[in-house]
């Protein structure tokens, strides 16, 4: 189920604009990736051209190559919504559809893949990836009650859930933890540790204790110079980038000498 | 700054200054502005009620082709909802199709156009609508009128005979669809686009197509919007004149389900405007009557349609 991703040479462009400028790197599969550097550096941008999330905002585009498995996802033969049911995404803010009840939630992506699912299977299905986000035990008894009624740690949770749901092979996370309290934040770095045995994910964070925490390898952003496109610095195995980076702009950032 | 300034006195009087007196202004052109709708809605009200009370029991005579006030203003009142509603199962469709195809289909540049000329539609007058009813679209239709009494005459709205000059329900209700599309339409258009990106986002990140992410995303959402917007769009429908006026060929206040015939139900505003101008001053007064009744009709459907909006926000709240 999980894959790895080959990125090469991809520039990211808003117009023409360009965001991310030439980035390399391969993520592993069954492991997790994480992405650090400053605000505005592309970090975000290039995670939501993995699963072609990019080019949602008009005159966004790409140029580059994205090869999830062997099949390059900017092809133009593949079709930009089969790449999304395979790589899910949870986004910086908990977005649960707001009329639909936690169960729905959760199968909303089940439903846009299979037309009908049947009773028994959509329980179970449901009842499976609650329990993989940690989130079952807590709404078991109101599963029909709106998802916006939970706590916004409960809600990234709920996120989760429907994302994995479809069973994707590679997770997307914009900063899932950013609009979380510590101990929500906790609940669900627990939860990339346990996700990890079965999914391929990748999380762009602010936070460095956190990237450090829960990630194998880590990518560090910056923008060459103010105005110029952001790129990556450096890609490494997290406990190297955290003690011994190869990169001294790396350093300062871990460090806090930023600048 | 002035030294003078620093002095306690001087200071105090600054803090206790005219900013307020500005405030109170505001605050008293605000509460003017605001119970000035309530003033005019209310002389509206009073006024219907006073001059048109005689109306409700006035000589048999004038109630034709009934006896009495009921089935007069009944019989006006069903014409006036069924073209009313025939305009809005017409024209919501519509309005909401090329209100997501502005927000979400059309590249920037054709949306802008496109949304310029569809406000333009509400800049033509009634009775030019009206005319061009008449004159223009009413003979185009009436093939259309023929094949749908020919071929689903079986269904009750489509029986009897068809109408010669096309001058129908049918055409009353399409003529009102396209003058009412603008305003529900701008509603729509409005809500839409106000959609989170954060939802959108959401249902695109699942694999959702762009209909489906329209439907999960969108549609629940902008529905209390939709609501809104057929309401405004009804309440035009309800009150049109001219067009109403021009285009149908009503036989007075009756009740049939037949859209094609020549013998079609009068509107009340229509039919207003049809006998106010006679010289027959207690029909006037059951004309005002008649007002009353489509006036608090207007005030009904508003307050249902702010109820249901109200009900949908709260379920998922």
């Amino acid at each position: 189920m999980a894959k790895s991703i080959d990125v090469s040479d991809l520039n990211i462009y808003y117009g023409d604009f360009l965001a991310v400028e030439g980035v390399n790197m391969t993520v592993k599969a069954r492991s997790v990736t994480a992405f650090i550097g400053p605000s505005g550096c592309g970090k975000s941008t290039f995670l939501r051209s993995l699963n072609r999330m990019h080019e949602v905002i008009p005159g966004a585009r790409v140029e580059g190559k994205v090869v999830v498995d062997g099949q390059s996802l900017y092809d133009p033969s593949v079709d930009p919504v089969a790449v999304r049911r395979q790589i899910g995404m949870v986004f910086q803010r908990p977005n649960p559809f707001p009329t639909m009840s936690i169960y729905d939630n959760v199968l909303a992506g089940k439903r846009l893949n299979a037309k009908k699912v049947k009773k028994s299977e959509a329980d179970a299905l449901v009842e499976k990836s609650l329990r993989g986000a940690n989130l079952w035990s807590e709404v078991k008894d109101r599963l029909d009650k709106p998802g916006m009624g939970l706590s916004g740690g409960q809600q990234q949770r709920l996120c989760i859930a429907r994302a994995i749901a479809v069973e994707p092979e590679v997770l997307l996370m914009d900063e899932p933890c950013s609009a979380l309290d510590p101990i929500s934040t906790s609940a669900i770095e627990d939860l990339i540790h346990e996700l990890k045995s079965d999914y391929t994910i990748v999380i762009v964070t602010h936070n460095m204790q956190q990237a450090a925490r829960v990630s194998d390898d880590t990518g560090f952003f910056n923008l060459k110079a103010t105005g110029e496109p952001g790129h990556l610095v450096e890609f490494n195995p997290t406990k190297k980038m955290f003690t011994a980076p190869d990169n001294d702009a790396t350093e300062a950032y871990i460090s806090g000498r930023f600048g | 700054m002035n030294l003078t300034t620093t002095e306690p006195a001087e200071v105090s009087d600054t803090l206790s200054g005219g900013s307020q007196r500005g405030d109170r202004v505001f605050h008293g052109l605000a509460f003017a502005a605001g119970a000035s709708i309530m003033v005019a809605l209310a002389g509206v009200f009073i006024f219907l009620a006073i001059r048109g009370a005689a109306g409700f029991s006035a000589a048999t005579g004038l109630y034709q082709p009934y006896t009495s006030f009921v089935p007069y203003a009944a019989g006006l009142l069903f014409g006036t909802a069924l073209v009313a509603v025939l305009a809005m199962i017409i024209a919501v469709p519509f309005a909401v199709g090329v209100a997501l195809f502005l927000t979400h289909y059309a590249p920037r540049p054709l949306s802008t156009v496109i949304a310029y000329l569809i406000d333009l539609l509400a800049a033509v007058p009634s009775v030019v609508f009206g005319l061009w009813g008449l004159k223009a679209l009413g003979p185009a239709l009436l093939p259309i009128q023929r094949w749908l009494n020919e071929h689903l005459g079986f269904i009750p709205f489509f029986a009897g005979e068809v109408s010669a000059t096309g001058r129908t329900v049918f055409l009353a209700a399409i003529v009102l669809a396209i003058m009412v599309l603008p305003i529900t339409t701008a509603i729509c258009r409005e809500v839409f686009g106000q959609t989170p990106r954060l939802h959108e986002e959401a249902a695109l990140a699942l694999g959702a197509t762009r209909w489906e992410m329209i439907r999960y995303a969108v549609l629940p959402h902008s529905r209390s919007g939709i609501i809104a917007g057929t309401m405004l769009g009804l309440g035009r429908a309800l009150g049109e004149t001219m067009a109403v006026l021009l285009v149908l060929n009503a036989s007075g206040p009756k009740i049939t389900w037949h859209l094609l015939t020549s013998d079609n139900p009068a509107t009340i505003a229509s039919n207003i405007a049809q006998n106010f101008q006679g010289e027959n001053i207690d029909l006037q007064v059951v004309l005002l009557a008649t007002g009353l009744v489509l006036f608090v009709f207007t005030f009904l459907v508003n307050f249902a349609a702010r109820w249901v909006v109200i009900r949908s926000e709260r379920k998922f709240q």
